[in-house]
C-alpha cells in the first residue's frame, strides 16, 4: 500500500486497521466532542474504515475499538491515524 | 415502606434494553408520559422469586450522563432523583453489551459514582462467544464491584439470575453519594483496563455482520436492496391485507345484518347501521395494512437494518439540509406522524429537528391509507402492468413518492428560509444484525393496533355520529336531496364554493370538513353520507368503491388524492407538533403551508387530467 502515515480517517485504505494518534479536538463541536468520547474515541484506540456512502463516499461507516460508527467524513478528517498496536 | 421497590433499567442503545424490558415484565406494561416533557415512559411490573413485587422503568438508552437531546435528559434526571413525576429510582439494572465492553463499562463506571445498588445484566453473551471473546463474569464482578449476570434477552436466557440479583438488591437502599465527577476519559480507559481484564478473546469480529453489510453498505447492491425492501413493503400492505379485510367485512356485515334483524326500525337502528357500524367499520377495515406496515418498520428497527438504511439516505437527505437522522423519524412517519414526530428527538440539531416535524406530515400515514385504498380500488383497474407489479400497487407508490419528493423539496426551502443555519452533522452507531424475537416485535405491533382501535373508537366513533346527525336533520322534504338539505350539506355547500374550482364535489366538501378530526374519517364520512342518500334502496349494501366509481368522474378523484398527498389533515399531529415546538408558531405555520401545497396540487391534478382528457 502505498499512502503513508500519518493519514486522516477519512483516506484510511478500508480493512486496514490503525490507531488513532491523535484528534482535532477543536474542529469538532462541543455536543460532537462529547458524542465521539462516549463512543468510545480516543488516543491508542484501533479504528479500521469499514465502508463508504453510495454518493460521493459520505458518509463512511468506521469501527472504532469494538463499536461501528456511522458519521461524515468530515468529522473523520479530524481523527489522525498512524500504524502501530492498541494501546491498552 | 409501603411502595413497592423501583428499579431503574437503563443502557446504551442498541445494549438490547427494551428486550430485557420485555423479558422481564412479559406483556404487564404501562405506557405513559413524563409531566412536562413528551419522554414516554414505559414501566411494568414484575415478580421476585420470593413473590415481592418490583415496578421497572425502562429509561431512554443514552451513552453517558451528560444528556445531547431530551430524551437522555430524562434518564439523567430520573437516575439523580430530579425528574418530576419518578421517584429515585431504589436500583439501577445496567444492561451492557458484552461485545463491546470497553465502552459499555465506562457508562457502568459513571453509574457506579451514583452511589446507588446496582446490578450489570451483561447481555449478548451468546453474541459475544460468536465473536470468540470469552468473558468471565465472576472476574468482571470483582473489578466492577457490583454483581454481574450474564443474559440474551432476546433469548429469554439469563432472567433467572436477574430476578435473584435483584431480590439481594431491592433491600438495600443507601442515599446517593455525590458523584465524583471524573473526566471522561479517565473513566474510558478505567473501562478498557477492565474489560480486557475479564476478556480472553480470539478476535473473529462480526463476521456475519460484515458480511452482510459488505452487501447492504454497498453503494449499488445496497441501495437497490433497500428500494427493494421499501417496494415489497408497500406491496404487501395491499397484497396480504386482503383475506383479513374480507373478514373483518363480512363480520361487518353480520353486526349490521344482525341489528336490523333485532331493532325495530328508528332512530336508534339507523344510528348503528349507519352511522356506527358503517363509519367505525370503514376505519377499522384498514387494521390489517396498518400492521403490515408497522411489522415491516418494527422488524427493520429489531433486525439492525434501520440504521443502514439512515447511512444509506444521509448524503440525499443532507442535500436538503437535512441528515440520515431525520431518516428515522420520517420513516415512521409513513405509518404515523405522530410517533415520527415524537421521534424527532433523537436529532440533535434543533433546526434541523424543526424541519423534520415541519415535513413529517408529507410522508404518507396510515391513515391516508384508507382513503387511498378505497379510491384507488374505486378508480384503479386492477391488470399487471409487470410480472408481479400490479398497476394499483404502482399507483400507492406513486403518491407515497409524491409525499416524499414533496417533503425533500419543502426541506429544502425551509432549511434556506425559516430553518436556516449550519449543516447539521451525522454520528450514529450501527449496531450488529441480530433476529429478533417475535415476542418483542408482537408486544411493539400490539400496542400500535391498540392506539389504532382506541382511536377508532372514541375519535373516529363521535366524529362519525355527530357527522350522521348533522347529515340526518333535518329531514329533507320530498324533492330535496338529504345531503344537500341537512346542517352538514349547507356547510359543505359554502366550503364548495372554495373548493369547486379544484374539482371537488359537494360531498367532498362534506366529507373534508370532519377529515380535520383524522383523515381515515373522510372515507366514513363519505360513507355516511352516500348511505343516507341511499336510504330507500339497497342502504348499506352498495361498497363505497361502487358508488364512488359510478359518481365521480376520475379527474376529481384524482385530484382528492392529491389533496390527500399534502393536506394537514389530522388535529393530533398539529396537538403533538404544538408540543414538541413548544408553542402555536410552528404548527399554524405547518397548517398554511400544507393547505395551499394541498389547493395547489389538487387543483393541478383536476385540471391537468380534464386537459388531458381523462
Amino acid at each position: 500500500m502505498s499512502a503513508p502515515f500519518p493519514l486522516s480517517l477519512d483516506q484510511l485504505p478500508r480493512r486496514r486497521p490503525a490507531i488513532v494518534a491523535s484528534v482535532d479536538w477543536a474542529s469538532l463541536s462541543l455536543p460532537e466532542r462529547r458524542r465521539l468520547r462516549n463512543l468510545g474515541l480516543d488516543e491508542g484506540v484501533e479504528v479500521e474504515a469499514l465502508h463508504a456512502g453510495p454518493i460521493g463516499g459520505d458518509p463512511v461507516a468506521v469501527r472504532i475499538g469494538k463499536l461501528t460508527l456511522a458519521m461524515r467524513r468530515a468529522h473523520a478528517r479530524a481523527i489522525i491515524v498512524a500504524e502501530g498496536e492498541a494501546a491498552v | 415502606m409501603t411502595a413497592v421497590p423501583l428499579v431503574a433499567l437503563v443502557g446504551n442503545p442498541n445494549a438490547g434494553k427494551s428486550a430485557l424490558f420485555n423479558a422481564l415484565t412479559g406483556a404487564r406494561q404501562k405506557v405513559g408520559n413524563y409531566p412536562g416533557v413528551t419522554v414516554e415512559r414505559h414501566s411494568g411490573r414484575m415478580a421476585l422469586d420470593d413473590g415481592r413485587p418490583v415496578e421497572l422503568v425502562d429509561l431512554p438508552g443514552t451513552y453517558g450522563l451528560e444528556p445531547s437531546s431530551p430524551d437522555e435528559q430524562v434518564t439523567r434526571d430520573v437516575l439523580f432523583g430530579t425528574q418530576a413525576g419518578e421517584r429515585l429510582p431504589d436500583a439501577i439494572l445496567v444492561v451492557v453489551d458484552a461485545t463491546n465492553l470497553d465502552n459499555h463499562l465506562r457508562f457502568v463506571l459513571q453509574l457506579k459514582e451514583l452511589g446507588r445498588p446496582m446490578l450489570v445484566a451483561l447481555n449478548m453473551i451468546d453474541m459475544a462467544a460468536r465473536d470468540g471473546l470469552t468473558i468471565d463474569d465472576a472476574a468482571l464482578s470483582r473489578e466492577l464491584g457490583v454483581p454481574v449476570v450474564p443474559t440474551v434477552a432476546v433469548r429469554r436466557r439469563g432472567l433467572e439470575g436477574v430476578r435473584e440479583a435483584l431480590g439481594r438488591l431491592a433491600a438495600g437502599g443507601e442515599k446517593p453519594s455525590v458523584p465524583l465527577a471524573r473526566p471522561l476519559r479517565e473513566l474510558q480507559r478505567d473501562a478498557r483496563r477492565i474489560a480486557a481484564a475479564a476478556t480472553t478473546s480470539q478476535p473473529r469480529g462480526r463476521a456475519l455482520t460484515r458480511r452482510i453489510d459488505a452487501v447492504a453498505l454497498h453503494p449499488v447492491a445496497g441501495l437497490l436492496l433497500l428500494l427493494g425492501l421499501f417496494f415489497v413493503m408497500f406491496q404487501a400492505v395491499f397484497a396480504w391485507s386482503e383475506a383479513p379485510i374480507g373478514w373483518i367485512e363480512s363480520g361487518q356485515e353480520w353486526l349490521a345484518g344482525a341489528a336490523e334483524a333485532g331493532l325495530p326500525e328508528g332512530f336508534l337502528r339507523d344510528l348503528l347501521v349507519q352511522g356506527i357500524i358503517a363509519g367505525v367499520g370503514s376505519v377499522v377495515v384498514f387494521l390489517p395494512q396498518i400492521l403490515i406496515l408497522f411489522a415491516f418498520i418494527l422488524l427493520l428497527e429489531a433486525t439492525g437494518y434501520m440504521v443502514r438504511a439512515a447511512f444509506l439516505m444521509d448524503r440525499m437527505m443532507s442535500g436538503v439540509g437535512l441528515s440520515g437522522r431525520s431518516f428515522i423519524p420520517l420513516l415512521s412517519s409513513f405509518a404515523c406522524a405522530i410517533p415520527g414526530i415524537m421521534a424527532t428527538r433523537s436529532v440533535e440539531d434543533p433546526k434541523e429537528r424543526l424541519v423534520t416535524i415541519l415535513i413529517a406530515p408529507l410522508m404518507t400515514c396510515s391513515a391516508r391509507l384508507p382513503v387511498y385504498a378505497v379510491l384507488i380500488a374505486a378508480f384503479i383497474p386492477d391488470r399487471s402492468v409487470g410480472p408481479g407489479i400490479g398497476l394499483q400497487g404502482l399507483v400507492l407508490f406513486a403518491l407515497y413518492l409524491a409525499g416524499i419528493v414533496g417533503a425533500m423539496a419543502a426541506a429544502f426551502i425551509l432549511r434556506r428560509t425559516v430553518a436556516k443555519g449550519a449543516a447539521s452533522g451525522f454520528m450514529m452507531e450501527m449496531p450488529r444484525y441480530q433476529l429478533p424475537n417475535p415476542f418483542d416485535l408482537l408486544i411493539g405491533l400490539w400496542q400500535r393496533a391498540w392506539v389504532f382501535l382506541r382511536r377508532a373508537g372514541t375519535i373516529i366513533l363521535s366524529v362519525t355520529v355527530i357527522l350522521w346527525l348533522l347529515t340526518s336533520y333535518p329531514v329533507a322534504p320530498e324533492g330535496e336531496r338529504q345531503s344537500e338539505y341537512s346542517i352538514a350539506g349547507r356547510i359543505a355547500s359554502g366550503l364548495e364554493v372554495v373548493l369547486r374550482p379544484i374539482g371537488f364535489n359537494h360531498e367532498m366538501s362534506l366529507a373534508v370538513i370532519p377529515a380535520m378530526a383524522a383523515r381515515e374519517v373522510a372515507v366514513s364520512s363519505l360513507q355516511t353520507v352516500y348511505a343516507i342518500d341511499a336510504e330507500d334502496e339497497e342502504a348499506g349494501a352498495t361498497a363505497l368503491g361502487e358508488r364512488l366509481a359510478e359518481r365521480w368522474p376520475l379527474p376529481t378523484a384524482l385530484a382528492f388524492l392529491a389533496w390527500f398527498v399534502f393536506a394537514p389533515q389530522c388535529l393530533s399531529t398539529i396537538a403533538v407538533a404544538r408540543r414538541e415546538t413548544n408553542g402555536w408558531k410552528w404548527p399554524i405555520f405547518m397548517l398554511i403551508y400544507l393547505f395551499v401545497l394541498a389547493y395547489f396540487f389538487a387543483g393541478l391534478t383536476y385540471w391537468t387530467a380534464v386537459a388531458l382528457g381523462l
